[in-house]
């Protein structure tokens, strides 16, 4: 994942993170590979328990970790293992991408799909669709984060300072 | 034995910081009892020579307030460093960036251009800017630089301890004083305020129905706020569950709902996204546009969710490549 030709766009290849839910999207992934249908390798997946789960920091992380698009696959509204897990993902997708407009990334780099366990034939269109959108839009850039500078808190304690020996009346 | 000095400074704030370590109020004659105050320019008549004479390591603690753009802000924070055993990152600028991490959504040149050629009140034909360094007859006269960007205190220097807030509450700045005075310090790192959201001490907590669900958000100009129920019930959106307690739910005592200073707890990475979250999940809609009809009482996500703390989240500024946020922000 470290080589990353960028610049002119005629050498890039995007790197997607796609984080999809285990019962329908991921069972589809596994359906489309079962299937042998080939699709763009630029998406890594990732399997979590349900859209739901997927936390905008996790979102916002990968993209700071380098990922060019983000790619969360749930199962299709009312069919939630959880009743309502994949609503949830929806509103906060939806307020998500507003931010991400407003701190400059394009908001195609983050996308929610529906695939149902069935449909492998779909994560290998939305696959492929996807990777060419990031393709187009380029390599993300984001400002480099300013490293912070304290260090994590010592495994043994320091030292009490010698000159506190006031006190407050 | 002589008693252990401390500086304030201040970089890039309002001044509210130093209002809140007066706000002490009598509480500061033993403060001023228990040390000796070597360096704090707001209050006092001190000059940088007078921290520069010192040793290293010479100064107790400093407190320092405000967010870093300035190549002055960094040297004086460096130079504070040097001096002092323990830098304390005094209020939400110091902490996580605050309310001028904000300009983190624009460049250098925007502002520039808008502060000095496009604002409203400004006549400037000529398009003069101020300039880093100018040769006049009586010499040279030079100002410091001005970053592409906004950091955070620990973005600049190592920082010991974190008071946060906007201003902090005297509450926590007593507790602080206290800790170094005695020497009771938690790990270095630590924010000194409680590990638990506000809603843990909110006096409306018991208001909060079991199940939120809001069909519209409200801003709190739009609404007649009840000065007893949860907020959230109420459709006023309040930050709250995704902030640090510490402040005595000051602002929800004045009948308003939280904006996040003292910033997240501990177990979170970024606290606006975490915000977000939270916020997002309580909306009862599951049809889009539905979503999106409530979601346009939102209109500046950004400022609503990073209000203090932009410069320390993941993202940390606006993306180079992306599209200019809403044309017409900065006009």
């Amino acid at each position: 994942m470290s080589e990353r030709p960028a610049g002119n766009g005629k050498s890039f290849e995007p790197r997607i993170v796609a984080f999809f839910c285990s019962w329908c999207t991921y069972t589809a992934a596994d359906l489309a590979g079962i299937a042998r249908l080939a699709y763009a390798p630029n998406a890594r997946i990732i399997r979590i328990m349900c859209s739901g789960r997927m936390d905008p920091q996790f979102v916002l992380a990968t993209f700071r970790q380098g990922a060019d698009g983000v790619l969360i696959g749930g199962c299709h509204p009312g069919d939630c293992h959880y009743q309502e897990g994949n609503y949830k993902a929806l509103r906060r997708y939806l307020l998500l991408k507003r931010l991400l407009r407003d701190l400059g990334i394009e908001e195609e780099r983050l996308r929610l799909v529906w695939i149902s366990a069935s449909e492998g034939d779909l994560v290998q269109k939305v696959v492929n669709e996807f990777t060419e959108t990031i393709r187009q839009l380029g390599p993300l850039r984001l400002a480099p984060q300013p490293r912070r500078t304290h260090l994590p808190a010592p495994a043994q304690p320091e030292p009490q300072p010698a000159v506190w020996e006031g006190g407050l009346p | 034995m002589s008693k252990p000095k401390v500086a304030f400074y201040w970089c890039a704030s309002c001044g509210g910081c130093e209002e809140a370590i007066v706000d002490l109020a009598e509480e500061i004659l033993q403060v001023v009892e228990a040390v000796e105050i070597t360096f704090w320019p707001v209050a006092m008549d001190f000059k940088r020579e007078d921290v520069e004479r010192l040793a290293d390591g010479e100064l107790a603690a400093a407190f320092i307030n405000g967010a870093i753009r300035t190549s002055e802000q960094a040297e004086m924070a460096h130079l504070l460093r040097a001096k002092a055993r323990f830098v304390i990152a005094f209020g939400s600028c110091s902490h996580t960036g605050g309310i001028p991490g904000l300009a983190n959504l624009f460049d250098r040149e925007e502002i520039l251009r808008y502060v000095y050629e496009e604002a409203p009140a400004v006549h400037n034909p000529q398009r003069v800017r101020p300039q880093e360094r100018i040769e006049v007859d009586e010499g040279l006269l030079t100002l410091p630089a001005f970053d592409e960007t906004v950091y955070t205190m620990d973005q600049i220097v190592e920082v010991d301890y974190y008071l946060p807030g906007c201003p902090p509450p005297v509450g926590l700045i007593r507790g602080a004083l206290q800790a170094l005075l005695e020497g009771r310090l938690p790990p270095k790192g630590s924010v000194l305020a409680p590990d638990v959201a506000l809603c843990a001490e909110c006096p409306r907590k018991h208001t909060k129905p079991e199940r939120l669900a809001l069909k519209s958000l409200k801003r709190p100009h739009e609404v007649l706020i009840d000065p007893q129920t949860c907020l959230l019930a109420q459709g006023v959106i309040c930050l709250g569950s995704a902030t640090r307690s510490g402040c005595g739910a000051a602002c929800i005592q004045g009948n308003m709902p939280c904006t996040g200073c003292l910033g997240p707890t501990s177990r979170v990475l970024d606290g606006g996204a975490k915000a977000l979250s939270a916020v997002a999940s309580l909306l009862d809609a599951t049809k889009e546009a539905e979503i999106e009809r409530i979601l346009e009482s939102i209109p500046d996500p950004v400022g609503l969710f990073y209000r203090y703390s932009l410069p320390a989240s993941l993202i940390h500024r606006r993306a180079g490549n992306g599209r200019h946020i809403q044309e017409g922000r900065t006009r």
